[in-house]
Formats: structure tokens, C-alpha cells, sequence
């Protein structure tokens, strides 16, 4: 048997592993968020919401067409995905009798694991191919294929802590399940489908990868969804690998402004959640 | 039948037909075609990628488009995947390898020794590294990581090397700094928060009496988390770990920005290498050729069944997890 | 599905004929999962009455009590057998729609639960809002009188439009009986409606039930035997799934007839 000594010096020492371990953890997140702010913050000034950019070598100018699309198709993709996340929470929350619920939450969830890429992939097959061009359209389909999951998860698990016992005092006064539902259940939870329907948006704001061959990047300012258009990732991407001293100044800057827009949706998101 | 004393006139006013009986059939179908479209959507996903991709699968074999090692979109026009294929499966698996202890140690402290505020502060940044997009990770990687990995790992093993064991510099490769280690540095970092945060979950879950017996046995904090803890919440640990893994298999945008997109094989230790996901971000814009499209998407088709196999593992053993839980 | 119909068990149910019956159960049994929660209940519910379910707890009596106005239906795994007559018509038969059987049978739950999203008048109003009445005349009197027969107009009349959680917990209980009562059902379910409440705010309860029986028929499911005795016109006795005894409730207070119901409610068990 060991001694009482020794298992005491095995416990610090593993507590001092898993210390370091969290520490471990912690960094490349401190890293990123440190370096983001010292090389981004000074580069944000006006010029960079109110300017397009400038041709390449030139100095200055901004990402007023990239902030712009970020918005739109973002915000385009949001409307294609809310009804269908939505449905698929209260689906998943209200019908629990429902057959297919297990191999709806299966495939939901597996879908909000799968690669990014791959549904801008499925964006490119269906909107790009068949519209002959790239466009914020496309983009925006792509959006909504990685926001559905999303919501459907949140919608789901803010349904489920609506207590039960309003649906009965709902059902009890004799209305149809789909009033309750509608009327009770979802008003009741309406800060946290919120919060749901923000968390997605900007988790789906910080993607390029499926936007490089949807959405494309334009350097000029539009706002049509059929032309290419320009978002913060797809800028930020293109500046970081251009060989101008400029450009990854202005880089760094849209790296800030995104990091901003996760956090404040976070701390939103817990504030909403709080307490619970 | 009894007639009810009616109090008044209300009552006769009560839903109508179609509200009754068609409300909550109405409500019910599209709620139902709504949601089901998503599970078209996940296997519409794999349908597509496949029918998009069948011009050049159908060319190479599917056995030979996954494992030809030459991919001439230029000259030749031949398309094996196999370099991107490997790409991919060493830079995740050694992801995961790198970043298991790491968040299973954050999950640990949190869940077991970290005072309430301080386990409040570390989950929530677990929770934002996991927010934190793609390309923000990889301007740190491009101007900050690999310029350090350079000078700290690279070059130094590289000279001992050369001066040392000429036998391993070419095992090492080019140490310009992009590359697959980097590549797995950055990717480890990344998925740290899936495996954590699951696994601090599923520790939260053990029953205190759980606890309580082995404390009551005398046995110290370690003691208690080897013997009781991770083994009854090993389902969800193991899930987190799947579920970083597709995050690792599916990352794209940090990886292509640091990994330096060769695929000439064999990869080096620090030289470029590629990945599934960097090929497909990257190429397939500037493609021209119709079979160069197709194996663009034939790419994300073998991708696809990758990433499915490891999700639909990881979503099945949480939703069991989540379910046995619930009736515990 | 139905079991051969054989005239009512106990000598003590049969129909007191000198009563109008608003509910008659036949042969209701509750199955969940692989459990019998009820067993063959069969009982009268006179109209206009106050009808007390008492029992320990566990016994089935608000299961039995969930079955009248088809409460099961949303949980997957209880099957009802049997038939609930209401005014004649099985609840259970097909066609027949559950959402119109709880627009008659009413219900309030063990602890009040107003919907917190609304005040206290769009919960009186819930009911008959959500299905489409409009008209603010006839919202507006039909919250009085709700207000009025659930005793709690004189509090809230100022403050209508203050949000529902700000009422104490006695008040809460009595605004969902008021809710349940805006849709003027002809029958309202009580599930232990004092439980949760203080002394005070129980008194005031019980005061309410014996007023309230001129508009409705009430059926309450207590384990406050007291309680029984002092609200109630007839007492069901419910033991482990199955009705025991059931008969006028100062009958089955001071001569039951069953060893039981005896050993109950003198507190030797339970």
C-alpha cells in the first residue's frame, strides 16, 4: 500500500499538470485576442467603414463594400434559415411522440458538424452552376445551410426549459396545440430563440472558406445579391496573403472588428442565459 | 344529452371549424416539411457533391480517384486525391492527438478544482475560442505563429540536424515555417474547445454520490476523478474527441493559410503539405476545366463521407449520452 | 377495447337519480408504460357539486384526475382505456376533439402557473383571446366576471395590466382559476390547488369552491383530508390505482363502509 504521503504528492503533482494543462488551453486564445487587438485596433479609423479599397500598393482606404455584403448576406441567409431551424426546434421540443425526431436530431446535428466548405460546395452545385455566375446570393444559401443546425439546436433547448406546466394551463383552457405552442411556449422563450438566431448569425458572419467560390469578393461597393459581392473574412483573407505592409495593417483591423461581433454576441448570449 | 347552463353568449363563440380541427394538422405538416428538409439537406449534401463530382470519379475509378498521388489540373488532366486525402487525416489526427490532453486537463480544472468564478471565466473563453472564425486564426497563424515556430523549432533542428544527423533532414523538410506542423499547431488550438467543453459536461454529470463514496472511501481529489469520474464520463469525453475530430477534418480557411498547399508527397515534418478542404477553398475558383470542377467536388464528396462517418459517430453517442442521462 | 359493461361495482355508487350527472366514468384505466396507474374506475360526477379525490400519495388519483379532460394525450407513453361521459359523450370516442373536451373540462394545476409573459388581464383573457374573440367589450366583461366568481377583482381591478408573476402565490392560483374560468367550462379540475399556497391563501380557496359550484362542477383532487370534509359534496377514496369507496362525503367521513377508507381517514395509514 502506498503511503498517505506519497498519494498526497501524486494529487499536487497532477493538480500542477492540469494547471498547466488549462493554461496550455487558454493561450492561443489569449495570443490571438492580444495580438488581434495590438496590430488591429490602431488601423481602425473611420476611413476603414466609410472607404472601398484602395488599388493595390496604395495606401489607405477601407472595407465599406466588405462590411456592407457581410451584412447582407448574412442577414439574407438568416431569413432563408430562420423558418427552418425554427420548425425544426419546436419539432424536436414540442413533439417528442414524433418517430422521426431521433433521425432529425442525428442528421441535425451531424450537419452542424460538417465541414463548412462542403456546404458552400452544395451553394456552388445549386446557385453558382445554375446561375452561370458567382453572386451574394449564393453566399447567402451557403449561410443558411451552416445557420439551420444552429438554430435548431438553441430553438430546441430554450423550448425545452419553457416549464412544462404552460403548455398544460394552455391545453387546459382548451386551445389547439399549435396556438399553445405558438402564442405561449415560443413567447415565453422569445429572448433565447433570439439569442439562438444571433449566435448563428455570428458564428456564419466569420466564414470564408464557403464564400471564396459563392459569394467571391468584389472590390467595389454593391448591393445587389446577383453580383459578386465583398464580406470582412473574404477581405481579410485576401489582404493577410498580399505582400502589402498596408493590406495586412487593414487585415488585422477587420480581424478586430470580428472578434468584436463574437464577443458582444457571447456575452449577450450568457447575459439572456443567465440564472438558468 | 344533457344541455350546459350557459352563462353566455361567449362560449357559442369558440373556434371555428378549420381552427379546431385543421389548426394543429396544418401547424403540424409544415412544421414537419420545414424541419425535414434539413434531413433532405444532409443527404442532399452528400447526393450532390457525389453527382458534381461523378465526371471525374467515373474517369479515375473510386478506388483510384482516392488513391492516385497525382493531381495535374494543368498538363496532364489527372486526378488522384490521395495527397490531400493523407493531408488531411495526418494534420487531424495529430490535432486531436495534441489537443486531447490539453482540453481534457482545461475540463478537469474547471469541473473539479477551479473556484466557481474562475471555472465561469475559463469555460466561457473555452466557449469563444470555439466562436472565434477561421481566418482570425489564421492571420495569427500567417504573421505570428509560424514566423515563431521558425526561429524557436524549425531552424534550430533543422542546423542541429544538418550538423548532427544528416540521416533526418529529409524527414524534416523545408523549414520556411508553413507547413504541416504549423498546420497541426494551429488546428490543435482550434479544436481544443469541442473536446473541453463536452467533456467538462459530462464530468458535471457524474452524481455526486458517485463522488461522495470514493471521497468516503478516503480517497484523494486524483483518486477519485481516476477511479469514479472519467471512467463514468468517459462516453462523453470520447464523443467531445470525435466531434473535434470533424471539426479538424472539415478546417479550412487557418489550415490553408499556414500549411503552404503542396501536394507533392511525401510530406515533411515542417514542409508544405495540403489538406481536403484547403484544395477545395482554394482551387476551385480559378478552375477552367470541366473535369478540374469535377474533381474539385469529387474532392468534397470523399470529404463528405469522412466527415459524416466521424459526426454521425459523435451525434449518435451524445444524443444516447443526453437520453440515458435524462432517465437516470 | 371496452369490457363487458356490468352494473356498478360497489352498492354505494350507484346514481343517486335525484342528481343530475355530469361526468360518468366507465372502466377508466390508466396505463404508463407497463404500469397501471388507474385501475377500473368507475364514478359519478354530479353537476354542480364539489367532488373531492382523496388518497395517498401515489394512489392514482391525479393521474385519474389528467384523464378526465384527456391530459394523457401528450404523453407518449399512457394509454386511457375506458369511457369519461360527458353529458353522455364518450371524450374518448373517436372524432371527438380533445382541444373542445378541455374548452369544457377546465383545469387548475397544483402550483399556479400564470404564462409570465403576460399580465394578469391578457392571462384572465388567454383563453378566449388565443381563439380569436377580439371584441374589447366582451374581453373586458368577461375578465370581470372571471376576476369576480375567482374572488380576486377587488385586488387586481386597479392594476389589471401589471405583470402576472408580481401577485403573491395565493393570488396567482386564484388569477388561473379565473383563466380557467373565462372560457366558462362546465366542469373545472383542481390538482391539489392548495399545496403550494399558505394557510391564508388556502382559506380563501376553499371559501371560493363553495361559490363557485352555483356556475360550475368542480372536482378536486386534494390529500388534505380536512380539506375534503369541509369543501367537498362527495369524496372518491383512491387506493393504489383503484377506487375504493366513493359516496357523500359526510357518509364517507363519519360510516365508511369499506375497512380501508376507515383505517384512512382515521389516520391510521397514510
Amino acid at each position: 500500500m502506498r503511503s498517505l504521503q506519497a498519494r498526497y504528492t501524486r494529487d499536487r503533482l497532477i493538480l500542477i499538470v492540469v494547471i498547466a494543462g488549462t493554461i496550455l488551453a487558454a493561450l492561443p486564445l489569449t495570443l490571438v485576442l492580444g495580438y488581434a487587438l495590438v496590430n488591429g485596433f490602431s488601423s481602425l479609423n473611420w476611413d476603414f467603414f466609410t472607404k472601398g479599397p484602395k488599388p493595390p500598393g496604395e495606401l489607405g482606404g477601407g472595407m465599406a463594400p466588405a462590411i456592407v455584403g457581410t451584412l447582407i448576406i448574412t442577414g439574407t441567409g438568416l431569413l432563408i434559415a430562420t423558418p427552418f431551424g425554427i420548425a425544426a426546434g419546436i419539432l424536436l421540443a414540442e413533439y417528442p411522440e414524433n418517430k422521426l425526431n431521433p433521425t432529425l436530431r442525428l442528421l441535425s446535428d451531424t450537419l452542424n458538424g460538417m465541414p463548412a466548405v462542403l456546404k458552400g460546395l452544395l451553394a456552388y452545385v445549386l446557385v453558382v452552376k445554375a446561375q452561370g455566375s458567382f453572386s451574394g446570393l449564393s453566399g447567402a444559401v451557403a449561410m443558411a445551410f451552416i445557420m439551420v443546425p444552429i438554430i435548431a439546436k438553441t430553438t430546441e433547448s430554450v423550448l425545452k426549459l419553457v416549464p412544462w406546466n404552460i403548455r398544460e394551463a394552455g391545453l387546459a383552457l382548451g386551445l389547439p396545440r399549435w396556438r399553445v405552442i405558438l402564442s405561449l411556449v415560443l413567447p415565453a422563450a422569445r429572448a433565447g430563440v433570439v439569442t439562438g438566431l444571433l449566435l448563428a448569425t455570428a458564428r456564419a458572419a466569420g466564414e470564408a472558406a464557403p464564400l471564396i467560390f459563392t459569394a467571391f469578393g468584389n472590390s467595389l461597393l454593391t448591393y445587389n445579391l446577383l453580383q459578386p459581392m465583398d464580406t470582412l473574412p473574404l477581405r481579410l483573407y485576401a489582404y493577410a496573403i498580399s505582400p502589402y505592409e498596408d493590406w495586412h495593417r487593414q487585415a488585422w483591423a477587420a480581424a478586430v472588428v470580428l472578434l468584436g461581433l463574437i464577443v458582444l454576441t457571447s456575452l449577450l448570449a450568457r447575459w439572456v442565459t443567465r440564472g438558468r | 344529452m344533457q344541455q350546459a347552463p350557459v352563462q353566455s353568449s361567449l362560449i357559442k363563440q369558440t373556434p371555428s371549424a378549420i381552427y379546431r380541427l385543421w389548426g394543429d394538422r396544418i401547424f403540424l405538416s409544415v412544421v414537419l416539411l420545414l424541419a425535414l428538409s434539413i434531413v433532405a439537406l444532409t443527404l442532399g449534401l452528400g447526393y450532390y457533391l457525389y453527382l458534381g463530382g461523378s465526371q471525374a470519379i467515373n474517369k479515375e475509378g473510386f478506388w483510384g480517384f482516392l488513391t492516385g498521388t497525382t493531381w495535374d489540373p494543368a498538363l496532364k488532366l489527372e486526378f488522384g486525391i490521395w495527397p490531400y486525402v493523407l493531408g488531411t487525416l495526418i494534420t487531424s489526427f495529430a490535432a486531436l492527438l495534441v489537443s486531447f490532453p490539453i482540453a481534457l486537463a482545461a475540463a478537469i480544472f474547471t469541473a473539479e478544482y477551479a473556484p466557481r468564478w474562475l471555472a465561469g471565466f475559463i469555460n466561457y473563453l473555452v466557449d469563444l475560442m470555439a466562436a472565434v472564425p477561421s481566418v482570425v486564426y489564421g492571420i495569427w497563424g500567417i504573421f505570428v505563429l509560424a514566423p515563431f515556430l521558425r526561429e524557436v523549432i524549425y531552424m534550430p533542428t533543422f542546423l542541429w540536424a544538418a550538423e548532427k544527423a544528416p540521416g533526418l533532414v529529409p524527414f524534416l523538410g523545408n523549414p520556411a515555417g508553413y507547413g504541416m506542423f504549423t498546420g497541426v499547431v494551429i488546428l490543435s488550438s482550434m479544436i481544443i474547445p469541442f473536446t473541453a467543453a463536452l467533456s467538462r459536461d459530462a464530468i458535471a454529470l457524474v452524481p455526486a454520490a458517485q463522488r461522495e463514496g470514493a471521497y468516503a472511501l478516503g480517497a484523494t481529489r486524483w483518486e477519485v476523478m481516476q477511479t469514479v469520474i472519467l471512467p463514468y464520463a468517459r462516453g462523453g469525453i470520447f464523443a467531445g474527441a470525435m466531434l473535434a475530430l470533424g471539426r479538424a477534418l472539415g478546417e479550412t480557411m487557418a489550415v490553408a493559410m499556414v500549411i503552404g498547399n503542396s501536394n507533392v508527397l511525401p510530406y515533411t515534418l515542417f514542409g508544405p503539405a495540403s489538406t481536403m478542404p484547403a484544395v477545395i477553398a482554394l482551387e476551385l475558383k480559378e478552375a477552367v476545366e470541366d473535369l478540374h470542377y469535377s474533381a474539385i467536388i469529387g474532392v468534397g464528396f470523399y470529404l463528405f463521407l469522412i466527415a459524416f462517418i466521424v459526426n454521425v459517430a459523435a451525434s449518435y453517442l451524445l444524443n444516447k449520452l443526453k437520453v440515458g442521462s435524462q432517465r437516470a | 377495447m371496452m369490457r363487458e359493461f356490468k352494473p356498478m361495482a360497489s352498492s354505494e355508487m350507484t346514481l343517486d337519480p335525484s342528481l343530475k350527472t355530469r361526468i360518468e366514468t366507465r372502466h377508466v384505466t390508466v396505463i404508463y408504460g407497463q404500469k397501471a396507474g388507474v385501475k377500473d374506475v368507475t364514478m359519478p360526477i354530479y353537476a354542480n357539486k364539489v367532488t373531492a379525490l382523496i388518497g395517498p400519495s401515489g394512489c392514482g388519483k391525479t393521474t385519474f384526475l389528467r384523464s378526465l379532460n384527456r391530459m394523457h394525450d401528450l404523453t407518449p407513453s399512457a394509454r386511457v382505456t375506458g369511457e369519461v361521459l360527458l353529458d353522455g359523450i364518450n371524450v374518448y370516442a373517436a372524432g371527438v376533439d380533445p382541444v373542445e373536451v378541455r374548452r369544457k373540462i377546465g383545469m387548475v394545476f397544483q402550483k399556479p402557473n400564470p404564462f409570465p409573459t403576460l399580465s394578469i388581464y391578457g392571462n384572465v383573457v388567454a383563453g378566449l383571446r388565443l381563439v380569436g374573440i377580439r371584441k374589447k367589450s366582451l374581453l373586458d366583461e368577461a375578465a370581470e366576471r372571471a376576476l369576480r366568481q375567482a374572488a380576486l377583482w377587488d385586488e387586481v381591478k386597479d392594476r389589471l395590466h401589471a405583470p402576472s408573476m408580481s401577485l403573491s402565490g395565493g393570488q396567482q392560483q386564484r388569477l388561473c382559476i379565473a383563466r380557467a374560468l373565462a372560457v366558462e367550462p362546465e366542469v373545472l379540475l383542481m390538482d391539489e390547488p392548495t399545496s403550494a399556497l399558505d394557510p391564508i391563501s388556502t382559506q380563501s380557496i376553499e371559501d371560493l369552491l363553495t361559490e363557485l359550484k352555483n356556475h360550475v362542477t368542480i372536482v378536486i383532487v386534494t390529500h388534505n383530508m380536512q380539506q375534503a370534509g369541509r369543501v367537498s359534496d362527495f369524496t372518491g377514496y383512491f387506493l393504489n390505482g383503484e377506487m375504493v369507496e366513493f359516496g357523500p362525503t359526510s357518509l364517507l367521513f363519519t360510516t365508511p363502509k369499506d375497512k380501508r377508507t376507515e383505517a384512512y381517514i382515521t389516520g391510521r395509514f397514510g
